[in-house]
């Protein structure tokens, strides 16, 4: 059964490349025996179908359907009108996803941008600048699945009394201050939950911020400084405002992040004790076979992301205005 | 750069108020450490925290903390990587993230090489059209699709099959590759291309002599970033192939701590050879991870 399989990877790895060669190869021979005018309207569909084509069946086709599936039952044999929306809309349980949502879009996007800003500013000052971007970097690389397992640690909670092995609450133990149940009590869990996602993210916001800090000229800050600014005025009145239109970017990027979010919660706390979330609602509706629900989920979570999408396109046309 | 700037010069007053001044200028900065030297900690003492329990006994880590072993008795043992080997199907689950992650990024850097040259050095009606659709595409959360793919796949009777799976992240890879290689390719200087036009080589022959080897450098970096994003992805892979015998590491994980109740301490040996390969990757190869992750700023 593993040797099939590794032929098999074998297999594609070496044959995709060679059937995408003979493609073009095979492909060009036949088209440059066409005539010109032929030619320069064809080649271009040539040469883009396999990447639109691979765009059309799995993104574009699905979304199409899954609108249709939204609107059906589950067994895809009547329509419903907009009674999985209702429900999505009208249930407890997935209000609260939906509220929990909103705290990953509020509190995840604005603390991973902040905390990277902060970051990239504070470690800019400092000669040991490369080690401690090592440092805030390293949760990037790591997946969802082991930074889970890493917080699940840290969240340990041993009952009063006992002796605490999570690393939090042996600190709040250091402070005299009773043990908290930071997964399973609702007052903690959704925090604790974004503050891993945060985690994982300040990293990545870190970076971008500080590559574009690096190329603000000195000059500014300098006539700054002789205009008898101090360090905080400048940080606050110079240098964040031009980083503004990185921040905008990263910020977006988050944004789209937390609506996306579903690993940490999964695999921490799978969503009980009121920490479901969007995407772990669509999975589990999925999973019940409620493909109705599911579908309506998966748009709506779209639909969230539509304002974002057009964010994008517009920043894309102004830079290709600029090409 | 600021920090010169506002450093005490070296005074003609003498040694010694220069010394005091630096002194001075030293305390003066201790908070901007100190804030520095936690921030760096809270980012880095959970990782060790959990590599360290990950080399403990499931009855050390009920007892005490991880930080008791720092002191002897250390107490090192390699139980649990030995407990999570043992595991039906985590050997399997390993050998499978690497049979999806290989050749999933193979296929889909190869099909957006080529779509992205389309985009960049053809004309073609629609063109723009296409590529802001492609832009819109990067950002579409994939639940939007998971349940008619699922369908197509068990239509094909490949559902559950490590193929199903490369074909599903090439689809949902492949919208930011062209775009990203699109730009990169945009920018390569026009005129190499023109002078081979005129020397009679056909696109197949600029594509694969000319754009192909000078876009290597953002290749390693995408590679780099897809491979990873393969590697540590669970939504995918739990989709199609959660119940598979073929189901990757990271969902091998994901569905042991959550069937666990009690014990599950133990997958720490777990994480920490998930990610030991990722992380790998990032020491050794920093530069071109940090140019990926970067050039990837736009993907939601």
């Amino acid at each position: 059964m593993a040797l099939d399989q590794i032929i098999t990877a074998v297999v594609a790895v070496i044959g995709v490349p060679l059937v995408l060669l003979a493609y073009i190869i095979v492909g060009e021979q036949v088209i440059e025996r066409l005539s010109d005018r032929l030619q320069t309207w064809i080649r271009p569909y040539f040469w883009a179908l396999p990447a639109v084509g691979f765009a059309t069946v799995f993104m574009l086709y699905p979304m199409a359907r899954t609108v249709i599936f939204s609107l059906r039952n589950n067994d895809d044999n009547a329509w419903v009108g907009f009674a999985n929306y209702n429900y999505f809309f009208t249930f407890p349980d997935t209000l609260t996803a939906l509220r929990n949502s909103l705290l990953w879009l509020v509190f995840y996007t604005f603390f991973a941008v902040a905390f990277g800003l902060i970051a990239a500013i504070l470690l800019d000052r400092v000669r040991y600048e490369a080690l401690a971007k090592v440092a805030i970097f390293l949760p990037v690389p790591i997946s969802a699945v082991a930074a889970s397992i890493i917080w699940k640690f840290m969240f340990e909670y041993q009952p009063v009394g006992a002796t605490q092995t999570g690393t939090l609450n042996a600190l709040l133990g250091v402070a005299h201050h009773d043990p908290v149940a930071w997964l399973v009590d609702s007052t903690t869990n959704n925090a604790a939950l974004i503050f891993v996602g945060i985690w994982t993210a300040v990293g990545f916001c870190m970076v971008i911020i500080s590559a574009s800090l690096k190329a603000i000229s000195t000059e500014v800050l300098e006539a700054a400084r002789i205009d008898g600014a101090n360090e905080f005025q400048i940080v606050w009145l110079v240098v964040t405002p031009l980083l503004w239109p990185t921040i905008t970017v990263v910020g977006t990027t988050m944004l789209i992040n937390a609506l996306k979010t579903f690993d940490i919660v999964y695999v921490m706390t799978n969503g009980a004790y009121d920490t479901d979330v969007i995407a772990t609602r669509m999975f589990s509706q999925l999973q019940s076979n409620h493909i109705g629900r599911a579908a309506a989920v998966g748009v709506v979570l779209f639909i969230a992301i539509v304002p974002l999408m057009l964010v994008n396109i517009r920043r894309f046309q102004q830079q290709e205005e600029q090409r | 750069m600021s920090a010169e700037a506002t450093r005490p010069r070296e005074s003609a007053v003498g040694k010694g108020v220069s010394a005091l001044d630096n002194l001075g200028y030293r305390l003066q900065r201790l908070p901007l450490h100190l804030v520095i030297i936690i921030f760096c900690a809270i980012w880095v003492v959970p990782t060790i925290g959990m590599i360290i329990n990950s080399f403990r006994s499931l009855q050390d880590m009920g007892n005490a903390g991880w930080w008791t072993t720092l002191f002897p008795p250390h107490g090192f043992t390699l139980a649990s990587y030995q407990a999570v080997l043992e595991i039906d199907g985590v050997p399997q689950s390993i050998l499978s993230s690497i049979l999806i992650t290989i050749p999933a990024t193979v296929i889909q850097l190869t099909i957006a090489t080529m779509g992205a040259y389309a985009f960049a050095w053809m004309r073609f009606p629609g063109r723009n059209i296409f590529f802001i659709v492609i832009v819109a595409l990067m950002v579409v959360p994939i639940q939007m699709t998971l349940i008619p793919v699922l369908q197509l796949f068990h239509l094909l009777g490949i559902q559950g099959t490590i193929v199903a799976v490369w074909l599903a992240h090439s689809g949902y890879g492949l919208p930011f590759e062209v775009f990203l290689l699109r730009n990169y390719l945009g920018g390569l200087p026009r005129e190499i291309f023109e002078s081979a036009e005129v020397d009679g080589a056909g696109h197949a022959v600029r594509f694969l002599r000319i754009a192909v080897p000078m876009t290597i450098p953002a290749i390693a970096s995408l590679v780099i970033f897809v491979f990873l994003g393969i590697w540590n992805d669970l939504l995918v892979a739990l989709t199609f192939l959660g119940t598979s015998q073929f189901r990757p590491f990271t969902v091998m994980i994901a569905q042991l701590v959550t069937s666990f109740g009690g014990g599950w301490q133990f997958l720490t040996a777990a994480a920490v050879l998930q990610m030991a390969l990722p992380l790998a990757v990032f020491i050794f190869l920093q530069r071109y991870f940090v140019r990926g992750i970067t050039s990837g700023s736009v993907k939601g």
